[in-house]
């Protein structure tokens, strides 16, 4: 069984000695035979070729060197960073109300999650003249999220579309959102469009009437966290047939998405662009705008806000991707714990804050990073290499290869076939049902009922092991005061 | 009545579903044992076709109008009161094949291990669900009204 | 008055008493009363804060703005004065007549000052007089070290110390002024040690608070606030309140029952349910997310033409309302209540996040800039908005 299921051929059977062996130097780690082996006769370890210690040349720098040496190539990777820079959502700490203020039980009291996602207006105008009261004007569009977490964007083409329906089903099951990533939107998931984020990406994947039609928000995509600056990488290995008209581009070439988007050099040519969206969509839609977080994103979100995006989704450097150099992946970014604070302190001060909502993505792994990004002044949250790994994915980085064994990013329909949207739907709405009820009881923890209430409220955050400077960036007091 | 059923779109060839009949219907239901120590080892009542990156596990269908039956000249196959399946009484087979022969699916096999008496799935009596159907990874076997 | 030194960012929490009463036809009363019934519920405070604000104290000098301005030090005062005679016309200046009371040590420099703005300047400027106002208040507070004004309304004024609140009334020679509402609390700080500009009531203009509770969303309603240039200095989250309503009735021209839906609004499932007429609840809600006052929370809000009481969502301090004749009275306790009026002819409990509205009889010429300070019934002055419980 582990034979057949290992699509990098990892093991085989010897007729004449009645065995299975294994050849190491295949093993991605994938665990797939571990998983399914009736016996559980196997496990894996890290290979232990040791090299001199050396602070300088570990190991990894130089086998890198050795593949380049070999083949004058690219390094590509799958996935987020993974180099040991700090996490810093591990150096914050939330509060909880004790004596001065009672905590609320989630399980007996209400307690809402709900978020809209949208612009909106500085004050309310009501109309007087009739009996019962009324808006004067409008909300601008908003997506309603019956919890603040998304899933974020991976193409059609990066997965299977039986990972991509899974996205659709869970989000359509949870009241929330998915994005499409640049890959264009499978005709047949368009019955999932309200509940789809749809993205117009330098490539301009996929993008046609229909395609901006059914969704309910439209992303431009600048950027992403996992490569900032440059643009999308799907290998040609993956673009079959289906990738191929979903994409409208030719099938087996590599679609390789443009740096920036040809059409956007400046800021005003970003304005140009959200509007034309506007006026396409008939004003119905929120326009997003998707940059990485680099060294001056506040003042690019500040640019982006009054260009007229409703929404801010913001790319941490530890995104994740289907396919990346491994050099920018795991050197260009910054994290995002800072660029949401600045980002978020930066507009307030413009007085523009509630003009745009912001998203944040990047490296999400649990309930408490969402509950201290809310914090620090998050709307929402995109979660992406979490929501793959709720489906069976175990970030072996060999996503570029097209040979995911558990069925997420590949498009050979024999490993295609082990992802059973079933199985993947429940998975996925089982985990944003346990980390909504974390955050639940969070709140109620800290004697809120609403969401709204700990939303940029950085006083609920505490600092731990940082530098003065680190505080003043993120606006948390340091534990202990 | 309760039959089951294959899902071919998330069937991925894994083979679980024959290894876990051979541990059922083994004498020691245990794993290990079933294929280290017994001799002979026992044989899966279900198989897996396969051709390229289509497959799918397929056994007896205890069909309505069951060829094999009218064809079993010993009367060795029964249709279960109870479950409606349709089972194989092995000591009073004679191992003349022609339900093998007769079978439409081709889902009966010939026990080659001992006395040469044929050999179908009985959709594992005793147990609330077939073993191939609980050990499916994938849930591409569904033990179904149909 | 010793100010603790802390960081600005330090919040201190009010666990406390609070009263208050209106007399709708605009009978002025001496503050007797309401010290006797603050002074019942002394037991729950801890004789480290208590505050007072009346409304009518100052009729000769009604088209005066008063400020009352506490001082640590003589620089303080100088500087302060400063900053007043540049952007004012100072009519009279003059200490906060006080009495020496046993329960309150070392007071700071009081002083009150009654001013008026030049109308040239407002002209150059292009903001209403009540901006200016604000801009020089919040520029008092923030930038002057040593100075607070705590006071900053026409024909009303806010007085409070570090104390029992019967002291601090007794302290300030409240039975000498009249007026036609008052409020009044007392304090139980659990930051040591409490300091002068922290004791309730908060004040803008003239609006004043008083709170029970703790504001667990003080971060954000802090952040929210920051972004309209209000600037909260003076480390009590009571101190957004102030503000909020301020920005909330004021500049943004809400009816007060908008205004209190905001802060305390109803949960969504609610507002689903009500459908078609609670679309603008949902709208409120969207737009103001951050004005959402989380947290327990039991507060009265003065103004010059009424007196409200509200409570957050889900009722967790206690609040309780009388009516006797013109009378509205609310208190943290009836008993608070009946020790000034012992036959109220209705006694009741607001319910959570309901505000119980009192409001002034008599024609209205100096209102808020608003024609719409209610929802309903412009043209009637005389009657109160009906909410459950008012009758």
């Amino acid at each position: 069984m582990c034979v057949r299921q290992c699509a990098f051929k990892g093991h085989s059977y010897d007729p004449e000695t009645d065995e299975v062996i294994s050849k190491e130097e295949l093993c991605v780690g994938c665990h797939r035979c571990v998983t399914l082996c009736p016996t559980n006769a196997l496990t894996v370890r890290q290979n232990p070729l040791d090299f001199r210690p050396n602070g300088n040349w570990t190991p990894w720098a130089i086998r890198n060197i050795f593949k380049q040496a070999e083949t004058g190539g690219v390094l590509l990777t799958g996935m987020g960073n993974d180099r040991p820079y700090p996490v810093y959502w591990d150096h914050l700490l939330l509060n909880a109300s004790q004596v001065t203020n009672p905590s609320i039980d989630p399980l007996r009291e209400p307690m809402e999650l709900r978020t809209y996602l949208g612009r909106k207006p500085k004050k309310l105008e009501l109309d007087y003249t009739q009996e019962t009261l009324k808006l004067k004007t409008p909300l601008p569009p908003q997506l309603k999220l019956e919890t603040p977490i998304l899933f974020s964007a991976m193409s059609y083409g990066a997965i299977s579309y039986n990972a991509c329906e899974s996205l659709a089903r869970a989000a359509e099951k949870l009241g929330t959102y998915y994005n499409t990533g640049e890959g264009g939107l499978h005709p047949n998931l368009y019955k999932y469009g309200k509940n789809t984020i749809v993205q117009v990406a330098s490539g301009r994947f996929g993008v046609h009437k229909e395609y901006l039609d059914t969704a309910a928000a439209i992303e431009i995509k600048i950027g992403q966290g996992a490569k900032p600056g440059i643009g999308g990488h799907l290998p040609g290995e993956k673009v079959v047939e289906d990738i191929s008209k979903t994409r409208m581009i030719p099938k087996g070439t590599d679609a390789l998405s443009p740096a920036p988007q040809h059409d956007i050099y400046s800021i005003e040519d970003l304005r140009m662009l959200i509007f034309a969206l506007k006026e396409a969509t008939r004003y119905t839609k929120p326009i997003s705008v998707k940059i990485a977080a680099v060294h001056n994103s506040p003042a690019i979100a500040s640019g982006m806000v009054r260009a007229g995006a409703d929404i801010i989704a913001l790319d941490g450097f530890r995104g994740g991707t289907g396919a990346s150099p491994m050099v920018i992946r795991d050197n260009v970014g910054i994290p995002i714990e800072f660029a949401l604070a600045s980002v978020d302190q930066r507009l307030r001060e413009e007085g523009i804050r509630h003009q745009a909502s912001i998203i944040v993505a990047g490296g999400f792994r649990n309930s408490a990073d969402v509950s201290k990004a809310i914090a620090l002044g998050a709307d929402a949250v995109y979660i992406g290499t979490a929501s793959l790994i709720a489906m069976g994915c175990h970030v072996c980085q060999k996503c570029y290869t097209g040979k995911c064994n558990w069925g997420i990013a590949t498009q050979d329909p024999y490993l295609e076939k082990r992802l059973n949207p079933d199985i993947a739907t429940e998975r996925l709405v089982n985990l944003i049902n346990a980390w909504s009820h974390e955050i639940k009881e969070m709140l109620g923890g800290m004697g809120i009922n609403a969401i709204e209430s700990l939303r940029g409220n950085r006083l609920a955050l505490r600092g731990i092991g940082l530098t003065d400077t680190e505080l003043e960036i993120l606006g948390v007091l340091p534990a202990g005061r | 009545m309760k039959r089951i059923f294959v899902k071919e779109e998330f069937c991925m060839g894994c083979r679980l579903c024959e290894i876990h009949c051979i541990v059922e219907h083994s004498k020691s239901k245990d794993i290990i044992k079933a294929f280290k120590i017994e001799k002979p080892r026992a044989l899966p009542r279900i198989m897996v076709e396969e051709k390229g990156s289509i497959s799918f596990a397929l056994q007896c269908r205890h069909c309505e109008e069951p060829y094999c039956l009218e064809a079993c000249m010993s009367g060795a196959l029964y249709r279960d009161e109870k479950t409606g399946a349709i089972l194989h009484h092995k000591e009073q087979c004679v191992g003349c094949w022609m339900c093998v022969m007769v079978c439409p699916y081709g889902v009966i096999q010939r026990d080659l291990n001992g006395r040469k008496v044929a050999l179908k799935c009985d959709l594992c009596a005793g147990r609330e669900i077939p073993a191939c159907v609980a050990n499916c990874p994938n849930q591409a076997l569904e033990y179904r009204e149909g | 008055m010793r100010r603790p030194i802390k960081p600005w960012f330090e919040k201190e929490i009010s666990g406390c008493s609070l009263t208050g009463f209106i007399n709708e036809d605009g009978r002025r009363v001496n503050g007797e009363a309401i010290i006797q019934s603050i002074g019942l519920m002394n037991e729950r405070s801890n004789g480290l804060g208590g505050g007072f604000a009346g409304y009518g104290i100052y009729p000769e000098m009604k088209d005066f703005y008063a400020f009352h301005i506490m001082y640590e030090d003589a620089q303080a005062k100088e500087e302060a004065e400063k900053v007043l005679n540049e952007f004012l016309l100072i009519e009279i200046q003059e200490k906060i007549p006080t009495r020496k009371t046993k329960g309150i040590p070392h007071p700071p420099l009081l002083m009150r000052y009654f001013l008026k703005v030049d109308e040239n300047r407002l002209y150059d400027l292009e903001i209403s007089e009540d901006d200016y106002i604000v801009h020089i208040v919040m520029k008092i507070n923030s930038q002057i070290k040593g100075a607070y004004i705590f006071s900053s309304g026409k024909n009303m004024g806010a007085f409070k110390a570090v104390g029992f609140p019967d002291e601090v009334g007794r302290f300030y020679r409240l039975e000498e002024y009249q007026g036609y509402t008052w409020i009044a609390h007392g304090r139980f700080p659990t930051n040591t040690p409490g300091w002068w500009g922290g004791a309730h009531p908060f004040t803008l203009l003239d609006f004043a608070v008083v709170h029970n509770g703790e504001i667990s969303s003080y971060g954000i309603n802090k952040r929210y606030l920051e972004m309209f240039g209000y600037q909260c200095t003076l480390k009590t989250d009571t101190e957004v309140m102030a503000y909020l309503f301020d920005l909330l009735l004021r500049r943004h021209q809400l009816p007060i029952e908008v205004a209190c839906k905001a802060l305390a609004p109803p949960t969504w499932e609610e507002i689903e349910h009500k459908g078609e007429e609670m679309e603008w609840v949902k709208a409120l809600r969207i737009i103001y997310g951050s004005v959402l006052v989380n947290g327990p929370f039991a507060i009265l809000l003065s103004h010059k033409n009424g007196l409200i009481g509200l409570n957050d969502r889900i009722k967790l301090r206690p609040l309780v309302a009388a009516r006797k004749g013109n009378t509205l009275y609310i208190a943290s306790e009836e008993a608070g209540i009946r020790e000034i009026c012992s036959s109220p002819d209705k006694v009741w409990a607001p319910k959570a996040g309901e505000p119980t509205i009192g409001w002034l009889k008599e024609d209205r010429q100096n209102e808020f800039e608003s024609p719409r300070t209610r929802i309903s019934d412009r043209e009637k002055p005389q009657s109160v908005y009906s909410v459950p419980g008012v009758c």
